[in-house]
């Protein structure tokens, strides 16, 4: 079997979906000045809100909202704690996902008592674009997938649009750079901070969703496996800006799917691990060659309190 | 014109921080095309009174017409919709963004969309009106001091502003550009606009202002009309509440060269590379050194107090070279430097009043022996300088960034002078302190030289500088482009320098 061919780029797109749903979250709040370290937790727990609400109406829809919604609730209580409480965002952030994943699986146990075969759903069916899905090589590997990943697709120019674009995203994109500055023109930064929070925790919930409703059909404990953090690095890499960061988003997937057909195909006599570890330390060697000249937000990470300047 | 409604009006304001009562019911009225000076020394309540005007802080008590209309301002956003403009010490725009998107920001927008085509329009007849300009491109971290204001100002018109505060404007500005603000300032006042002058600077608050009100302890102690009756002393006065102390130059003796620094480059800045810098300073003279700050002068003090080693030149002291210079090494070798950044640069904020006293010295006798440090001695140092210096509060347990500036700044003073150094760099002073707080520092300078230190002395402010130097040097782009005795300089001349008008040592000699 050849290893690369238009199943493998075809493979690289779908799983770089859900990396970019999440890189754009993430680029949102760090934007705004908050590192959100709870991502990992909101993309686990839209994943299962998705699944479950899936495989209870048996609208995968539903699902869809479901999980949005309880990435965007995850994300109001991250806000509360980062943003009103001003607890350090990193420890904050680790401690929602690590709350959230003990939640996800204590939920998951009484949601799903039967062990055994671990429950599954009719996941999304791909859908070609007529006409697009026609043009050579980039129509099967770009326009034959899921709606999910259309709607993704639309969301990078849409992101990129409305931050450099309308008031909303030059105020966003400020709060983040010298929320002060901003205070001192009129915008009021905890507002802005907590409604980006709010939309990330809502993208990462979409992202986790993605995952099992429309990648894998199924939940798994390790569903999301570390993307969450992976999506950190991304955001570096793609210098927190949203095409950037969709090419960022573009290669990984690429090197996902390309351990994973080495897994498959026995070519390479090696312990299925090495392969698995691959995404982790190609992130690291991309935060090594590009990491080190970029500059994020000057704000990120620092809490604002009118109070004090 | 006497029954015209004043566009401003504060009445009864009272603000109190726990027991502290920064505003006990101060009144201000601003007219139509009025500049009213706000004087006052450090913590007499301005910046609260404007801060509760601009919706940063809320009183407790009062109330706050424009145009006689009783508002109420509970954030920054209702005041710049109440047309409430504020130029800040401390400019607050995003350094990464471009001076129009720094316009743009807060502004609603037409559709959604940010509207770029008006903003520029807008900027334009500004530009035209008032002669502010600012090419709407540039980033804002490439802005200089003067133009950053600029953007503040321009602003505040953006948003139709029919009150101006300018909070200590001309701090930053060389003289030059002070005349432009001033320009400005008349453009606006003709045009209605009711303008708050707060500055410590006397001599700019009589050039400017057409009524001055004065504060102390949170109260409005005077309001009079700017005209020939008003002086500096009688401002000064109403300030201190008692006839100021001014420190002034005695001629003294001048001795052998104690600094010398021999072909020092600094990194390039601006188009040209910098041309090599020698100075020296004799034993007990003060040299200024004035510029516009950016062009090198906390580079040149660094690289001479061994912080940041320069590409190339030389320091000795004594007629000693200094062969690997660190902070440490010329501590040894006997230079003292105070840097402008007291918090960020001279203490350690969260750490006590005490222990910052022996930062650099806590390993030396009598604060350590034998690898021990010894708290007692330490402690009895720290009183010792707290009831010389008069820092306040009294406490050596105080943590450093709990204390007013002023405080602060007598306390890396007494610190500095307590080891008696052969010589001293001393970057910008008494910014920021209140008339009483510099009469102190400038005796304090005055009796080190006078014990025979060398000081170099950087200072924004020229008015200090041609108060205690003996010679003055300007340095522009990272450059010194003239240096000359004092008695041979006047403001205008070294204002030129600071613009760099004159082009080099030799061509002004």
């Amino acid at each position: 079997m050849n290893i690369i061919d238009i199943g493998f780029f075809a493979a690289a797109v779908r799983l770089a979906i859900p990396l970019l749903l999440g890189t754009l979250s993430e680029l949102t709040s760090e934007r705004s000045g908050t590192l959100n370290l709870g991502i990992e937790g909101m993309m686990l727990a839209g994943a299962l809100a998705g699944f479950s609400t899936a495989a209870a109406t048996g609208s995968l829809w539903l699902g869809v909202l479901a999980a949005i919604a309880t990435g965007a609730a995850i994300g109001a209580i991250m806000a509360v704690l980062v943003l009103i409480l001003r607890l350090d965002q990193t420890v904050t952030g680790l401690g929602v996902s690590m709350t959230a994943t003990g939640l996800v699986f204590y939920s998951y146990r009484l949601a799903f008592t039967e062990t055994g075969t671990p429950p599954s759903i009719t996941p999304f069916s791909t859908i070609a674009i007529p006409y697009l899905s026609e043009i050579p090589f980039l129509g099967p590997v770009f326009f034959n997938q899921y709606a999910l990943t259309y709607i993704a697709y639309l969301m990078v120019p849409a992101l990129a649009f409305f931050l450099y674009r309308t008031p909303a995203g030059l105020a966003l994109r400020s709060v983040g750079e010298n929320p002060q500055a901003a205070a001192a023109a009129g915008v009021n930064p905890i507002r802005v901070r907590f409604l980006a929070l709010l939309f990330a925790g809502a993208l990462a919930g979409l992202a986790g969703a993605y995952l099992n409703l429309a990648a894998f059909g199924s939940f798994t404990f390790g569903i999301v496996a570390g993307r969450g953090w992976i999506c950190l690095a991304l955001v570096v890499l793609g210098r927190w800006n949203p095409f950037a960061c969709a090419a960022a988003a573009l290669l990984f997937g690429a090197v996902d799917a390309f351990q994973l057909r080495l897994q498959t195909s026995g070519s390479v006599d090696l312990p299925y691990q090495l392969f698995l570890a691959l995404p982790y330390a190609a992130t690291l060697v991309a935060m090594i060659f590009n990491g080190r000249r970029t500059a994020g937000p000057a704000a990120l990470m620092q809490p604002y309190d009118a109070e004090r300047r | 014109m006497s029954e015209e409604v004043p566009v401003l009006v504060l009445s009864g304001i009272t603000k109190t921080f726990g027991n502290v009562i920064a505003n006990n019911a101060v009144t201000l009225e601003v007219r139509r095309g009025e500049i009213v000076g706000l004087l006052g020394e450090n913590g007499a309540g301005k910046t609260t009174l404007m801060n509760v005007l601009f919706g940063l802080y809320r009183a407790d008590e009062g109330t706050i017409l424009v145009e006689g209309k009783q508002i109420h301002v509970t954030s920054t956003a209702d005041a710049i919709s109440l047309g409430i403009g504020m130029v800040q010490q401390h400019s607050h725009a995003v350094e990464r963004h471009t001076v129009l998107d720094n316009l743009l920001l807060g502004l609603p927008g037409s559709n959604g969309l940010l509207d770029k085509t008006s903003a520029l329009q807008r900027l334009k007849e500004i530009g035209d009106a008032y002669g502010l300009r600012l090419d709407p491109a540039r980033p804002v971290h490439t802005l200089a001091v003067g133009e950053r204001q600029r953007l503040d100002i321009i602003r505040a018109l953006f948003r139709r502003a029919r009150v101006l505060i300018l909070d200590e404007p001309t701090s930053v500005l060389t003289p030059q550009e002070v005349e432009g603000l001033f320009s400005a300032l008349r453009a606006l006042k003709a045009d209605g606009v009711g303008i708050i002058f707060i500055s410590h600077k006397l001599n700019e608050v009589r050039a400017i202002t057409d009524r001055v009100v004065v504060m102390r302890r949170g109260e409005v102690v005077a309001g009079v009309d700017n005209d020939d009756t008003v002086t500096n002393l009688s401002l000064a006065t109403m300030m201190c509440g008692h006839e100021p102390e001014r420190v002034v130059r005695v001629p003294h003796q001048i001795g052998d060269p104690r600094l010398v620094a021999r072909g020092i480059e600094l990194d390039s800045h601006g188009s040209q590379s910098p041309l090599p810098i020698n100075l020296t300073i004799h034993s007990g003279e003060i040299l200024g050194i004035a510029g516009v700050s950016g062009n090198g002068q906390v580079a040149l003090a660094e690289a001479i107090a061994g912080v940041k080693l320069p590409r190339h030149g030389s320091v000795s002291i004594d007629g000693v070279s200094i062969d690997n210079p660190s902070p440490a090494v010329m501590q040894k070798a006997g230079l003292a430097f105070i840097p402008e950044d007291r918090i960020g640069a001279g203490f350690v904020g969260p750490m006590a009043l005490k222990d910052n006293m022996v930062l650099s010295r806590f390993s030396d006798a009598p604060f350590s022996r034998k690898g021990w440090i010894n708290w007692k001695n330490i402690l009895d140092f720290a009183n010792m300088q707290i009831a010389e210096y008069d820092i306040r509060p009294p406490d050596p347990r105080m943590p450093v960034g709990l204390m007013s500036g002023g405080n602060q700044q007598k306390a890396i003073v007494a610190r500095e002078l307590a080891f008696e150094p052969r010589v001293l760099i001393i970057a910008q002073p008494t910014r920021g302190l209140d008339v009483s707080a510099i009469a102190f520092v400038h005796r304090s300078l005055m009796r080190l030289r006078d014990s025979g230190c060398a000081i170099m002395l950087i200072s924004d402010d020229l008015d200090e500088i041609f108060q205690l130097s003996d010679r003055v040097a300007v340095m522009y782009e990272n450059s010194v482009v003239w240096e000359t005795p004092i008695e041979t300089a006047t403001v205008s001349t070294v204002g030129l320098a600071m613009n760099g008008s004159l082009p080099t040592q030799d061509a002004a000699a």
